[in-house]
């Protein structure tokens, strides 16, 4: 459950940006490789943003496919798990995103 | 666990052991007045309809302030020429038997973070074994974080040139996340557990610098294939070097030895 851990850290850098302005909406890009289930983190949100001026604040997270360039086929795909294969048979894969976990807006009032 | 929110982390405790065993406390300050920033626990705002919003764009990173701590810790430790090494595991799987052997056969100082969500059981038996310890206690939290690990270096203060171990809350998923400011991180597995954690548990053997396979003096009684383990591990990690040992006969420990360097 580090998914609360991540939801105080969402609402504590959303209300450094914000203070006391009422926010309404908050906005969440999770890459696939990030290892943070987003209907987990939506549950602990509303734990963690009770009290604040974010409570009752919708969060909307849009998840982003991870990419990956593999070395041996020199082709960039995919990837959504962080098993590093590519369709070519190479295991020989560099990662270049989907461990991105960041809040990308918020609607204040 | 933080009994206003219910939040593990600010429910943290850093406890100290000193030469006889006896435990003092480090209190941790966890405000709940109002305006008491992201932990606050003021009036209830309740959200207004139909009032116009604007967007503000923030794009920041949400782990950002772990970040910055675990870069501040990674600066002191360098600073001192601390070697720092997270060890991460699932409960049972021999952290603290590995530690205790390592003590004992240490050419340089050791001393040890404590991670554990209750109970300072560990914290005594590193005492034990011969080098300082100090006990984190989570209570509801699955893993240590960056302020905790700030907090225990403060209580500790480890030797210059000396080897610091982080022992992590007994967890295969939640540590793998969160930055300490060590230089190295070490999965240890035991061959009880089974050869299918590396793909069951992907994130924390794709975070590995080594994986140290444990209890190997009981591989004639259970079913474990070493082969599909390390191949498992390096389709998600591909250069992770996997150390096989057994911490409670010694066995193989000289490559974990060699290993820290």
């Amino acid at each position: 459950m580090h998914e609360l851990a991540v939801a105080e850290s969402v609402v504590s850098s959303v209300l450094e940006r914000t203070g006391d302005r009422r926010v309404s909406v908050v906005r969440l890009s999770i890459g696939r490789l990030a290892g943070v289930v987003p209907d987990a983190l939506s549950f602990c949100f509303e734990l963690a943003s009770g009290g604040t001026p974010l409570q009752g604040a919708s969060l909307e997270i849009s998840e982003a496919h991870g990419r990956a360039r593999c070395r041996s086929c020199e082709s960039d795909f995919d990837l959504d798990d962080p098993i590093l294969l590519c369709d070519c048979g190479s295991a020989d894969v560099l990662l270049l995103s989907g461990r991105e976990l960041s809040v990308t807006s918020v609607e204040v009032a | 666990m933080c009994s206003t929110c219910g939040c593990g982390e600010g429910g943290a405790r850093v406890s100290a052991l000193d030469e006889r065993g006896r435990t003092y406390d480090d209190h941790h300050d966890h405000d709940h007045g109002p305006g008491a920033g992201a932990h606050g626990h003021g009036s209830p705002v309740p959200p207004e309809s139909g009032t116009r919003t604007h967007t503000l764009e923030l794009e920041v990173a949400v782990l950002a302030k772990n970040d910055e701590l675990a870069a501040a810790n990674r600066s002191w430790l360098a600073a001192r020429r601390i070697t720092a090494v997270n060890l991460m595991s699932s409960p049972g799987a021999g952290k603290t038997t590995l530690l205790e052997r390592t003590i004992q056969a240490a050419t340089r100082s050791v001393s040890v973070v404590e991670g554990d969500q209750e109970t300072l059981f560990d914290a005594r038996r590193i005492r034990q074994a011969g080098a300082r310890a100090v006990q984190v206690n989570t209570g509801a939290g699955c893993h240590l974080d960056a302020a905790m690990v700030a907090r225990a270096l403060a209580r500790l203060g480890p030797d210059e040139d000396s080897v610091l171990f982080i022992e992590n809350v007994g967890n295969l998923v939640c540590p793998a996340l969160f930055d300490l400011g060590e230089k190295r991180k070490v999965v240890v597995v035991s061959v009880t557990e089974g050869d299918d954690k590396p793909l069951k548990y992907p994130h924390m053997f794709a975070a590995a610098d080594v994986v140290v396979l444990n209890k190997t003096d009981l591989l004639p009684y259970v079913d474990f294939d070493t082969g599909r383990f390390t191949a498992d591990a390096r389709s998600l990690n591909r250069h992770v070097e996997v150390l096989p040992v057994s911490a409670r006969t010694g066995a193989n420990l000289e490559a974990w030895y060699e290993w820290l360097g």
